[in-house]
């Protein structure tokens, strides 16, 4: 048995906002649906907004689904959330609002919450006339072809809620969870985020240090912290292989070390270079410099 | 709030008689049955009688009776043991849609080099004996078939596919966990060499299992230790567990000649959910199936949004949607049948029991007629205005393996 929250039960139990809104003709209003899901997939979620043209606001939000207890619940969650909202700030709604409304959801029913935001981008996208990108048709973009989901969904969905496996993943969108020929594809996407997210956030690290400073490092801060890094986090690892590393000398962005033991006659020593020092250089220091051997 | 359970093809309710014969075997008989004094030797009769009782209610000889922890262990020692006997044959044959005890060791087996073939069921979940024919070679070591499946209760022509079997030189295995109890079993004359039953799906306990083994099998154990069960299982004995089972086998024995009323009482189920909610039909063949099981597909709405709505009311049933399980794909067996999706998400298994009174099954019609109202006001595929419900979500792609 699920373990659901009070909020979800009740919302499954007493849903708010069921049902579909009319499109009347109303001056100075629109009515307009978004959907997503399928029969197959085994939920779907039809979203109807009524929105004030002038102000650009959601006046009124209704639901229909065909899913399980906590589908029901993040649909119900998701037109409360978003009554009286602006479009705009409608689209800032991230599925982990939705259920954190719901006082949580288990792991394995994330994918409802996803299908709440979804169907808000696509009743919202559809009323301004916005094409929402359809992957099927180009090969290579739709990673989980037993869910039909394309890699910026996945790519999305990842970043957003900070996913690390691919279980998780499968959890929040479903992809990988048919046929599991994509797990592979997912594994490679997850570690590629996850690699840029690395030289981002190095990249911001530094470019913040330099701004909050308000000048750029002195040559002494330079060098001083590439030894720092060289001695507190690179030494340690090519010591443990039987290797050293020294600074030579910095000039400009250019760090000189000298590689030693194990690491001066190894074949790989540019791997090492590249790898093991300037990276970590790069990430620890500076993002502009660049590591030779003398 | 009063319990109505109507999962029993999930596990049962312990008799109370079987409790009664249980508990002094928890209490003041606490001996070894394997020791040498007189302490653990009464024990040790005890767990005599027990197999006695398996033995008829099995028609079969006690010494062709050995206790398992459950019907997993003994789904697990009948394939390994039936492979290891004739290891020069490298070919098993299944069905699609066995319990994953059984799925998940054959694949395991074909990791290893072994070829299986999985027979398919039709739209109303029977096998098809030409199939068969056609699969089975020389190089068959193994059949392996559930006699009635749990989710549908479809019940296989079991002594047809042991003729093929036979005629073929191979091994015939049936996990009849669910008809222990239900179905008459002989063993008397019958193409079976080895068949499961487990104790908790016929009001014994948890824990506790019989792999039946037709005498002269060549028989491998799978656990290895002492001399226990004529060295054919190591470990001590269950005692409680199997003097539970004992009892349940004696009383079961006795019951089948009433299972009629079960029948009864799933038809009034059954016909009275068909008659008072549009767009819903049985899962499964109509008359080849277990007494006590019913499978019904409620269209355009969801099987966890049924169960939870049931559960509101204290009833307990089981559904094959993928929502229910924590897996992303709705029962293996259901989609091996083919039903279309709209079906195929909205399944509920009730399954009846002994106990199971007529109050309880008019608690269902009451209160289901709302529930699947309810569900279907909210689903947006019940009054498909938009046309949503396109011709690819009405069939299954491809059938489940």
């Amino acid at each position: 048995m699920w373990d659901y929250t009070e909020k979800v039960l009740d919302l499954f139990y007493n849903p708010k906002n069921q049902g579909a809104i009319a499109a009347d003709n109303e001056s100075g209003i629109a009515v307009v649906f978004g959907e997503v899901g399928s029969i197959a997939c085994g939920d779907a979620l039809r979203l109807h907004l009524k929105i004030e043209i002038a102000q650009d606001k959601i006046l009124d939000a209704r639901f229909q689904t065909f899913g399980c207890t906590s589908a029901i619940a993040s649909s119900s969650a998701l037109t409360e959330l978003i009554k009286g909202l602006t479009l705009d700030e409608a689209l800032k709604i991230t599925n982990r609002e939705i259920a954190d409304y719901l006082g949580g959801l288990p792991e394995a029913k994330m994918h409802c919450s996803v299908m709440g935001q979804e169907a808000l981008e696509a009743a919202i996208y559809k009323y301004r006339g916005i094409e929402v990108e359809h992957h099927e048709e180009e090969e290579g973009a739709l990673v989980c072809r037993c869910f039909g989901i394309s890699e910026p969904k996945i790519r999305r969905v990842i970043i957003e809620n900070d996913l690390t496996t691919v279980e998780q993943v499968s959890n929040y969108i479903k992809a990988g969870g048919g046929c599991g020929s994509c797990l592979a594809g997912i594994e490679d996407l997850i570690q590629a985020i996850q690699a840029e997210k690395a030289a981002t956030s190095a990249r911001v690290n530094a470019e913040l240090a330099i701004v909050l400073d308000d000048r750029p490092l002195t040559t002494l801060q330079k060098i001083n912290l590439i030894q720092q890094v060289l001695t507190e986090e690179v030494r340690p690892v090519l010591l443990a292989d039987g290797g050293d590393v020294e600074l030579y000398d910095v000039k400009d962005d250019v760090v000189q070390v000298i590689l030693k033991g194990a690491c001066g006659s190894c074949s790989s020593s540019t791997t090492t270079l590249k790898i093991a020092i300037e990276s970590r250089l790069k990430e620890r220091v500076l993002p502009s410099l660049v590591v030779e051997a003398v | 709030m009063t319990v109505i359970y109507l999962d029993n093809n999930a596990t049962t309710k312990v008799d109370p008689a079987v409790i009664d014969a249980m508990l002094p075997y928890l209490s003041e008989y606490y001996g070894n049955p394997s020791s040498m004094h007189t302490f653990g030797g009464q024990v040790g009769k005890a767990i005599r009688d027990a197999r006695s009782h398996l033995a008829q209610l099995l028609n079969a000889e006690e010494s062709e009776i050995i206790f398992t922890s459950c019907g997993t262990e003994s789904n697990n020692t009948a394939i390994r043991t039936a492979l290891a006997a004739q290891p020069d044959r490298r070919h098993i044959i299944t069905t699609q849609v066995e319990h994953p005890c059984v799925l998940n060791v054959c694949k395991q087996f074909e990791k290893q080099g072994y070829t299986v073939t999985y027979l398919s069921v039709d739209r109303q979940g029977q096998i098809d004996l030409l199939e068969l024919e056609a699969a089975i070679t020389g190089n068959t070591a193994l059949v392996t078939t559930m006699y009635a499946n749990n989710e549908t209760g479809v019940v296989f022509p079991i002594e047809q596919i042991g003729a093929i079997a036979k005629a073929a030189g191979a091994i015939f295995h049936v996990d009849a966990v669910q008809v222990a109890g239900k179905l008459p079993l002989s063993m008397k004359d019958s193409t079976i060499d080895l068949l499961t039953i487990s104790g908790h799906k016929l009001h014994a306990p948890k824990g506790i299992g019989v792999l039946y083994v037709r005498r002269g099998f060549r028989f491998r154990a799978f656990l290895l230790g002492g001399h226990q069960e004529r060295g054919r299982r190591a470990g001590t004995e269950n005692v409680p567990g199997i003097i539970g089972l004992g009892k349940a086998a004696e009383i079961a024995n006795f019951e089948l000649k009433y299972m009629h009323r079960e029948t009864r009482l799933r038809d009034r189920l059954e016909q009275g959910l068909l008659s008072r909610i549009a767009d819903c039909e049985i899962n499964g063949h109509p008359t080849q199936r277990l007494p006590n099981t019913t499978n019904i597909g409620f269209k355009y709405i969801e099987g966890e949004a049924i169960l939870f709505s049931l559960n509101q009311y204290g009833i307990c049933a089981s559904s094959g949607s993928a929502c229910t399980s924590g897996s992303l794909e709705p029962s293996h067996v259901l989609r091996a049948m083919g039903l279309p999706y709209t079906i195929l998400h909205g399944s509920i298994r009730f399954s009846l029991s002994r106990f199971t009174t007529e109050a309880e099954v008019d608690r269902v019609l009451e209160v289901m007629p709302g529930i699947v109202n309810r569900l279907r006001e909210l689903s947006p595929f019940t009054s498909d205005a938009a046309g949503w419900l396109q011709e690819r979500d009405m069939t299954i792609a491809g059938a489940a393996t």
